[in-house]
Formats: C-alpha cells, sequence, structure tokens
C-alpha cells in the first residue's frame, strides 16, 4: 500500500519534471518567430474563433439560470436588484471563465491531443524534425500561445453574453425591471472582476493547450495510443482548470480590499 | 560517407542495436536487411539525430550525429533526404505543400523557384499532375512517391528509405524499385535502403548488410549475398522458415521482444 502511494507520488513529480522540460524546450524555441509567427495566427482562428458558438451556448443558459436561481436565493428583506449583483459577479469572476474553460478542455484540448498524437504514430512529427524544423517551434508554439492570448477573448465573449441573458431572464421572468437589474450590476461592480476572470481565462488556456501538446507529442503506439492521449488531456485540462481556479482565488482573492 | 560505428540502442530492457558498425561509401546505394523488429529503421534514425545512441555513434561525413547542436544538425539535415516508411505525408496539407515544405524551411528560395523544383520532384517520380491534391486522395503506392519527391525536392547528397516497398503490390514495388535507380541515377545521391524484401534489394542495391542480433551478420556486393554460404543469411534471403535464425523480434518502445527459436538445425 506505502508502496503504491509512494511509486505514484514518484510518478507524479516525474511527470510535472518532464512537463518542465517540456516547457523550457519550447520557450528555447522562441526565437524560430519565422515557424511559429504565422502558424500562431492559424492557431488563433481555429482554438478561438471557432469555439465561440460553444462558449456563447453554454454562457447563454448560465445567465438565465443564475437569474432564477439568484431571485430564489433572495427572499424577504433583501432587494430583489441584488440578482443583477450576483449574476454580473458569479459570470464574470467564475462561471464565465471555469465552465468556459471546461467545455475548451474537451474541444480545443481533446483537439490539440489527437492531432498531435495521430501526427506522433504516423512518423508526421519525424518527417518534420528531418526536414528540419523544429516541432517545439511548429506544433506547439503555436498552439500555446494561441490559446493563452485567445481564451480570455473568447471568455469575455462568453462574459457579455452571460450578462445579457442573465438581464433579459432577469426582466422577461422575475419581476425586476431593467433599471433595477442595471443598478444591481453597477452596485459592486469594479474593473477587477473583469480583469480576475481574463487572468483566470489566460492561465487556463495555457495549461488547455500545454497539457494538450505534451500528452500528443508524446503518444505511443497506434489508435490506442492517440485514445488514452486524448482522454487524458481532457482529464487532466480539467483538473488543472479547478486546481488554477482555487489557486488565484487564494492569490488574487485573500486580502482585496473591494473597491476604495 | 555515413559510418555506424559500434552502435548500441536499447528502449527499456530491449536491446535493439548491440554493436552495429557499417561505412556507406560515397554514392553507392546500402540495401540493410533484416527481419523485422531488428532494429534496421532504428539505425537509419540515428543518420537524421532522430534517436541518439546508448554507445557508439554514427558519423556523416566525419561529424558525429549525436554531438551536433541544433544549428548543425539542420545543416546535416538539408543534406540528408528521409522516405518514411508510412510516407509520414502532412495530412492537413496539399501534395505541393508537402513537397515544398523542406524548401521553405531550408532554403531561402523565391516562390517561383519552389514551384518550379516542387514540380520537378513530382515530375521525377511520375506524378505531375497531382500536386493540387490532398494526400488522404492517393493511394498507397502514389503516397510513398510523393514521400520520395518531398525527400528529393531538397537536393540531398543522402538519401535514406525506410521500407519503401512494404504493403504495396508487386509491380507498384517494382516502380518505387524503378524510382530509386532513377533517382541514384539523376542525382548521383548515396542512398541507404531498408527493406526485407529481396526481389528490391537485389535491383537497387550496390551491397547488401544484413542485421541480425543488433549487429552486422554479413556485408557484402549483391552477387556475393546471392552466394553467401552463412546459413543465418542464406535462410533470410530464401525466405525458409526453419534454420539457424533466432527471430527476435522487438516490439520497438514498448519495451518487449518476443524470442521465436528457429525449429532446426
Amino acid at each position: 500500500m506505502l508502496a503504491a502511494v509512494g511509486s505514484r507520488a514518484v510518478g507524479l513529480v516525474e511527470g510535472f519534471g518532464n512537463v518542465g522540460y517540456f516547457l523550457a524546450d519550447s520557450v528555447r524555441a522562441l526565437p524560430d518567430f519565422r515557424t511559429w509567427g504565422r502558424l500562431t495566427l492559424l492557431q488563433m482562428r481555429r482554438l478561438g474563433v471557432d469555439s465561440l458558438p460553444i462558449a456563447l451556448f453554454i454562457a447563454a443558459f448560465t445567465g438565465i439560470v443564475l437569474a432564477l436561481l439568484a431571485s430564489y436565493v433572495l427572499t424577504g428583506a433583501v432587494p430583489l436588484y441584488l440578482v443583477g449583483t450576483l449574476v454580473g459577479k458569479t459570470v464574470m469572476m467564475e462561471l464565465g471563465p471555469v465552465l468556459t474553460g471546461l467545455a475548451l478542455a474537451g474541444r480545443v484540448g481533446a483537439n490539440i491531443a489527437a492531432e498531435l498524437g495521430t501526427m506522433k504514430v504516423t512518423e508526421q512529427v519525424d518527417a518534420l524534425e528531418t526536414l528540419a524544423y523544429n516541432p517545439y517551434s511548429y506544433l506547439v508554439i503555436p498552439r500555446v500561445l494561441a490559446g493563452t492570448v485567445m481564451f480570455p477573448v473568447v471568455v469575455a465573449f462568453a462574459m457579455a453574453m452571460g450578462v445579457f441573458t442573465g438581464w433579459l431572464g432577469a426582466t422577461t421572468l422575475l419581476p425586476i425591471s431593467s433599471a433595477a437589474f442595471m443598478r444591481g450590476l453597477r452596485l459592486f461592480f469594479v474593473p477587477f472582476d473583469v480583469q480576475y476572470g481574463l487572468i483566470k481565462s489566460a492561465s487556463f488556456g495555457f495549461v488547455i493547450t500545454l497539457v494538450g501538446c505534451f500528452l500528443g507529442l508524446g503518444t505511443r503506439g497506434g489508435a490506442e495510443g492517440v485514445g488514452k492521449a486524448t482522454t487524458r488531456t481532457v482529464v487532466y485540462s480539467a483538473e488543472m482548470i479547478l486546481v488554477l481556479d482555487a489557486y488565484w482565488a487564494v492569490v488574487l482573492l485573500l486580502g482585496f480590499k473591494g473597491p476604495a | 560517407m555515413i559510418q555506424f560505428a559500434d552502435l548500441h540502442k536499447a528502449f527499456g530492457p530491449n536491446r535493439v542495436l548491440e554493436g552495429f558498425t557499417l561505412e556507406v561509401r560515397d554514392g553507392e546505394t546500402m540495401v540493410i536487411i533484416g527481419y523485422s523488429g531488428t532494429g534496421k529503421s532504428v539505425a537509419i534514425k540515428h543518420v537524421v539525430g532522430l534517436l541518439e545512441p546508448d554507445a557508439g555513434h554514427v558519423a556523416v561525413d566525419g561529424r558525429i550525429v549525436s554531438e551536433l547542436d541544433r544549428e548543425a544538425l539542420t545543416t546535416l539535415r538539408s543534406t540528408i533526404g528521409f522516405v518514411f516508411q508510412s510516407s509520414a505525408l502532412f495530412d492537413s496539407m496539399t501534395i505541393f505543400e508537402n513537397v515544398a515544405l523542406g524548401l521553405r524551411r531550408l532554403h531561402d528560395l523565391p516562390e517561383t523557384e519552389i514551384a518550379l523544383r516542387v514540380r520537378e520532384a513530382l515530375k521525377l517520380v511520375d506524378l505531375p499532375s497531382a500536386e493540387a491534391h490532398m494526400p488522404s486522395e492517393l493511394s498507397g503506392g502514389m503516397r510513398k512517391r510523393v514521400g520520395l519527391a518531398r525527400a528529393i525536392a531538397l537536393r540531398p547528397k543522402y538519401l535514406l528509405y525506410d521500407e519503401p516497398t512494404t504493403g504495396l503490390d508487386p509491380v507498384t514495388s517494382a516502380v518505387i524499385d524503378q524510382l530509386i535507380v532513377r533517382t541514384r541515377e539523376a542525382l548521383g545521391v548515396t542512398s541507404i535502403v531498408i527493406t526485407h524484401d529481396m526481389r528490391s534489394a537485389y535491383m537497387v542495391g550496390d551491397r547488401i548488410a544484413m542485421l541480425y542480433q543488433g549487429r552486422v551478420q554479413q556485408v557484402a556486393p549483391v552477387e556475393e549475398i546471392k552466394a553467401s554460404a552463412d546459413p543465418v543469411v542464406r535462410q533470410f534471403i530464401e525466405g525458409r522458415p526453419d534454420g539457424r535464425a533466432v527471430v527476435r523480434a522487438s516490439l520497438g518502445e514498448a519495451g518487449r521482444a518476443i524470442d521465436l527459436e528457429g525449429s532446426g538445425a
């Protein structure tokens, strides 16, 4: 039992070590802008723009549900305009980034792992190397950069959609006027709310794409190996999103004094 | 000249190369034969630095590959064309883009010159009208030919073929063999061809080396190999299931090996 736990712990440390080496190799490939510059733009469209529909879909329903949930919780002496406050804060700071992140762990992370895994087992990665391309500058940097830059953009749209459908739900399904909802939305709003959500999103984008690239390029075997890499990417990315979510809460929210 | 000097390589407990030594002279076509999974592909992947030896080295024109920094390795790779067993064409690119990819990286050529070189390479492999197609639209034989075109577009000094005829019908295999011979005549390249197809080996090779149990069992000109008295070589070239050979079919990087004892002699 103890040996099994020890072995798992060693494996975990080894895994983080390997990711560290992988990251270092990626950083070393950064001067090769000639290779990754154009490819990054392509990935920004694939990973970012093409992810907008699913992000907006999730945010749309989240906003409505949050408005209804808030009105259910706020009973008695608590004024209903606080529905706007709750919808705004929750969408911008938590559900916008996290739900979008989890959805994109499936869409983007799985896509990267499956694509790079297939390239690996069909010798396309070796072929790239024999043609003197560095796989880190050709495959990894464009995806990780695109993910880190574009996830906050996608989440920003998701935030706007969530707040909009929250307003729509509150004003059509609840006895709250548009002015009251907006009053609640503005009441405790600080720009930091949005910054906090976007910082988290960038970190989610970075981790999802990095894990997808790492496990995709580490694929062994055939179709089974690709399947394993894809599944592990989704699972690890989802876990990392939740860990990072807690990390940012501790680092950025503890001790935050609120609006002056 | 390519020299394999006492090359050792293992994947986990599975020792694939155990003192592999071979010299490939300038201008010749060296065919490396051997049982499936005995490390033929592993050996030539060391030539382009895709694998690092555990011991020993591979030297190309006197430069030890595993000691080169990335820049020097890039320069070396620009002189070597590698034709992969699975063709390894990039699925998301057209045939033109596949063949042009190396040219864009390795040579600062204008687009017109790249287009010219791509068409020239595709013509040499008898696929002049394939450039707009995607790899998935081509047959296995055509994909192998595109893989060859991609390698020769770089006008390399060395060409490495990893089982170029595996999985192809006899006629398509013969076409590929002809292309290998034609490429050598047209470009004057030094080639290493990995195969276990003896008909192909006899047709394209100047010399044949048999890799057996991690090292060279015999290396000799084609006619000498045909007349070899070595029982292991004879069993292989005649394709007899019984004989002296112990077939040690490695399972690659999974780190396991299966030993199938020959029944006989």
